[in-house]
């Protein structure tokens, strides 16, 4: 158990190293001078000169990476010229060039509302997709399971952004249950949080729960098939039991393993719901980060998303082993 | 007749297949009964429906879209048409099912005692302590080891030989008057086999049971079981009780299985039964050549041809294997050396996880040694899969791309060979074809169009293909029935001695290899502790693991196997 702690922590500083030689390499595949970036569209060449000796840019590329490095783990200090030392501390990313802020403080700013996103939305593709799965499973051949398909179907055929903006259109503008959602804090209203969050939730809830509705449905039913509810129908345990206590375990598995590789994902990946309901989290970042070539927040946003989905990936494993007994971690 | 426990009149099964309303017959007028305390053996082979019958005691037919006719009652019940709460609790009430696949039989998510107890609450108004605790005594009763604290453990936690107590032990949990067993120890070694036998006559007599067994294997019937049905194609073919049927059996059938058992005492073999319905012509045919087994197996080719000038086919020095690294090393092989001539068969037999299928796989090449080396035909050791050295695998099934023809799969070590030009590629397979017993027209079918033994055939010849000189056989009859059994190691026999190629016979059936070996090597936790002449072996075995072996073999006269039950019933006791 510790040796495969230690052994997926050694694999997942690897990946994320690989990771940030890749989008290191970001900023001289992209377009423009990163020195004419940082510095503004008025700066004369003195100033950009001054800019690329400040951000340490005319030393060679494997040193900048280096300091790059060095500054993740370290921190480091960069010069703001005339004697000014700007320093910039251990999970050091730069500085962004739109507002000169620091890259990390302005990702743990983003992260929370990114996490409530996803969080809300974990509970809503749980509940509503492993149910509908169930349900479906259950009344395998009947009028019910045919109509459960359709919506599947429909729900994995609809673009996020699509149903979000059905769902706003009809819920704010028609009905007008709700004001259009603006993003509240937990810390400072939670119930506004949760009355603005509701929507987004809703939407990347109901889009996730497809897939796990399809994969709930065909795992219950597999492990149906299998020998031993044979077994439990032969000594005369009820259809009801078998389902709840023997078929649903089968399934539990693959969905909690698929859940957490998911909500790593959806720390980034959730760029559409974000911008759809104006959510300031990560995904959104990323999204303006790339519109204006802000580099150092592009590539804070990425390492900060690899890191999300490969925690995400062995905590998948852990949980799938502690689903499933017979798994042993090596 | 209400005075019978199980009363079965005139049964049929239909199971659809293909287009709606269509049905294939799988049990066909099947009457019997069985009363408290006695037990009732159904033989037959795979697709005999005797399994099909087993499963309508049950009604486990229910809800399948099988059909039914006849009527059957058990304890009074008619498990078709009763109630569902009437049929709960005929279901492991009053007849409980030991299934075959003791590994798939149990949920692998909960502990087998919960499992038990689950199923005792469903009988009874018991709590769940108490549950528990009846689940910890009919697990200490079937031979469960620290019972109370192994029923806290998982399926996958268990042997096979315990999961196969584990299951019995919840057939008893609720003291049903009927045990329903399906192969009950079709799945474990002879050692095993013959204590689960034994834990089953003895709760018999102890709690006056009756017994259900449905077996493939006559053997085990024959110590098991008071009467005994026949079963083949859906019918009753001969029934009576178990030592008539089997000393004096009338139906031609049944004298036609009794005739292919391996024996461990009869040396040759008779000749397999002809035109065994069912089978494809092209199998019937191969045996209409009329050759014994035994005879082209070591009759007639005198003793091994030891000693003479000719390098050894294969000869291996102190092989070992080790798996895993540090606390979690296992050591598969330790310490093994064979030497194999050119037209002799070396058996090798042991249970299950005794090495043998790894050490088989050194031999051939496919996994090196840790230490210690194979020669083959006198030339150095080399590294990657020996030329001249080909495999039979077990699974006929599995060990075949179901996507592509047999013909192909035939062709592909003729391939991997260098042989690029397309027709001669398929002139010799048509030849291999033919040679095995399937016709050249065979080329363009897939797998699943043949049955098991004919699949074994194309396994062997595309064994052949390379021109071998040395075939390794890891279980290459333990998915067949016993006619088609013998039926595949009269081929095997016949191809040796026409080519004269060296044989492998790896196989957990201490009889079947009696019966294809010269010389024969018992296997146990990976070292041979005992090799030598067939004869040698199984009639003055040396090694008290080989004698302990075959006496659990079970054998086909019923008071022998009386004797011999008591006999170890002592050495246990």
């Amino acid at each position: 158990m510790t040796g495969f702690v230690l052994k997926r922590l050694g694999s997942a500083l690897l990946v994320l190293l690989a990771l940030s030689v890749l989008v290191y390499a970001l900023f001289y595949v992209a377009p423009g001078d990163p020195a004419r970036l940082a510095c503004g569209e008025r700066c004369n060449p003195q100033q950009i000169a001054q800019v690329r000796e400040q951000l340490g840019l005319n030393a060679p590329v494997v040193t900048q990476y280096l300091h790059f490095l060095q500054g993740l783990l370290a921190g480091r200090d960069y010069s703001g010229g005339a004697g000014l030392v700007l320093h910039c501390d251990a999970p050091c990313l730069g500085f962004s060039y739109q507002n000169d802020r620091q890259v990390t403080e302005l990702l743990l700013e983003r992260l929370p509302a990114t996490l409530s996103l996803a969080l809300g939305s974990l509970v809503i593709w749980l509940v509503v997709g492993v149910g509908t799965g169930l349900l479906s499973a259950l009344r395998r051949g009947g009028p019910t399971e045919r109509v459960l398909t359709v919506l599947t179907l429909a729900a994995t055929g609809t673009p996020v952004f699509i149903l979000g903006l059905l769902l706003l259109m009809a819920v704010c503008a028609y009905l007008q249950w709700l004001p259009f959602p603006t993003y509240v804090p937990f810390g400072e209203d939670p119930e506004q949080w949760a009355w603005n969050l509701l929507l987004p939730w809703v939407t990347l809830g109901v889009f996730e729960s497809a897939k796990y509705a399809r994969l709930t449905r065909s795992s219950t039913l597999e492990t149906l098939a299998e020998d031993h509810i044979r077994t439990f129908r032969a000594y005369g345990v009820g259809e009801r039991r078998i389902v709840t206590r023997h078929a649903v375990r089968g399934a539990v598995a693959p969905v909690i393993a698929l859940s957490a590789v998911d909500f790593g994902t959806m720390i980034g990946g959730a760029v559409l719901t974000e911008s759809l309901f104006g959510i300031p989290g990560l995904g959104k970042t990323l999204i303006d980060g790339v519109r204006v070539v802000d580099l150092p927040v592009v590539v804070g946003v990425v390492l900060a998303i690899g890191t999300a989905v490969v925690l995400a990936g062995a905590v998948a494993d852990l949980l799938y082993a502690l689903a499933d007994r017979r798994v042993t971690l090596t | 007749m209400t005075d019978h426990l199980v009363d079965v009149t005139d049964l049929a099964v239909d199971f659809p297949v293909g287009a709606p309303g269509s049905y294939v017959r799988a049990v066909d007028g099947v009457s019997f009964t069985l009363s408290a305390g006695r037990a009732l053996g159904i033989v037959g082979e795979s697709g005999s429906g005797k399994s099909t019958v087993a499963a309508a005691l049950l009604g486990l037919h229910r809800g399948t879209g099988a059909r039914l006719t006849g009527s059957v009652r058990v304890g009074g019940t008619d498990p078709a048409t009763a109630s569902p709460a009437a049929l709960r609790a005929l279901r492991g009430g009053t007849a409980a099912m030991v299934f075959q696949d003791p590994l798939s039989s149990l949920d692998p998510y909960h502990a087998i005692g919960d499992q038990i107890a689950e199923v005792y609450r469903v009988h009874t108004t018991a709590t769940r302590r108490a549950a528990r605790a009846r689940a910890v005594e009919v697990l200490d009763r079937v031979g469960i080891p620290d019972a109370a604290r192994r029923s806290r453990a998982r399926p996958h936690e268990f042997s096979g030989g315990m999961r196969q107590r584990a299951l019995i032990a919840m057939a008893l949990a609720c003291r049903p008057r009927l045990l329903v067993a399906d192969e009950p120890t079709t799945a474990l070694d002879v050692t095993v086999q013959a204590q689960i036998l034994d834990l089953l006559h003895g709760l018999r007599e102890e709690h006056g049971l009756a017994l259900l067994l449905v077996t493939h294997d006559v053997g085990v019937a024959a110590e098991s079981v008071d009467d005994l049905l026949v079963m083949r194609e859906g019918r009753v073919v001969e029934r009576g009780p178990v030592g008539e049927v089997l000393t004096t059996p009338t139906a031609a059938y049944t004298r036609a299985l009794l005739a292919a058992v391996p024996r461990l005492d009869a040396a040759p073999n008779p000749a397999p039964p002809g035109g065994t319905p069912g089978r494809s012509p092209g199998e019937v045919e191969a045996l209409g050549s009329g050759r014994s087994p035994g005879n082209g197996g070591r009759a007639g080719r005198g003793p091994a041809p030891q000693g003479n000038d000719t390098a050894p086919t294969l000869e291996a020095t102190a092989l070992r294997k080790e798996f895993g690294r540090g606390k979690r090393k296992v050591t598969a092989v330790e310490d093994v050396s064979l030497i194999l001539h050119p037209g002799e068969t070396l058996g090798i037999v042991g249970e299950s996880g005794s090495g043998k299928s790894t050490l088989g796989r050194i031999l051939v090449g496919l996994l090196p040694p840790t230490a210690g080396e194979v020669r083959h035909a006198g030339a150095a050791p080399a590294t990657g899969i020996a030329p001249g050295a080909q495999m039979v695998f077990q699974d006929p099934v599995s060990s075949l791309n179901p996507r592509r023809s047999i013909g192909e799969s035939i062709a592909d070590p003729l391939r991997a060979a260098g042989e690029r030009d397309g027709s001669a590629v398929r002139r010799r397979v048509e030849e291999l074809l033919v040679r095995v017993g399937l016709e050249p027209g065979h080329y363009d079918r897939y797998p699943h169009e043949f049955s098991g033994g004919q699949r074994q055939r194309v396994g062997i010849a595309r064994a052949l293909a390379p021109r071998p000189r040395l075939i390794v056989c890891d279980e290459p009859v333990s998915a067949l029935d016993v006619t088609t059994q013998a039926q595949v190691t009269a081929l095997l026999a016949e191809i040796q001695r026409d080519l004269g190629i060296a044989l492998v016979f790896i196989a957990h059936d201490l009889a079947v290899v009696r019966q294809v070996s010269d010389r024969v090597a018992v296997m146990r936790a990976g070292r041979v502790v005992e090799e030598g002449p067939v004869d040698e072996v199984y009639g003055r075995p040396a090694h008290p693991y080989t004698r302990r072996l075959l006496d659990a073999v079970p054998v086909l006269d019923p008071l022998l196997a009386a004797r011999r039950r008591s006999a170890r019933q002592e050495v246990y006791a």
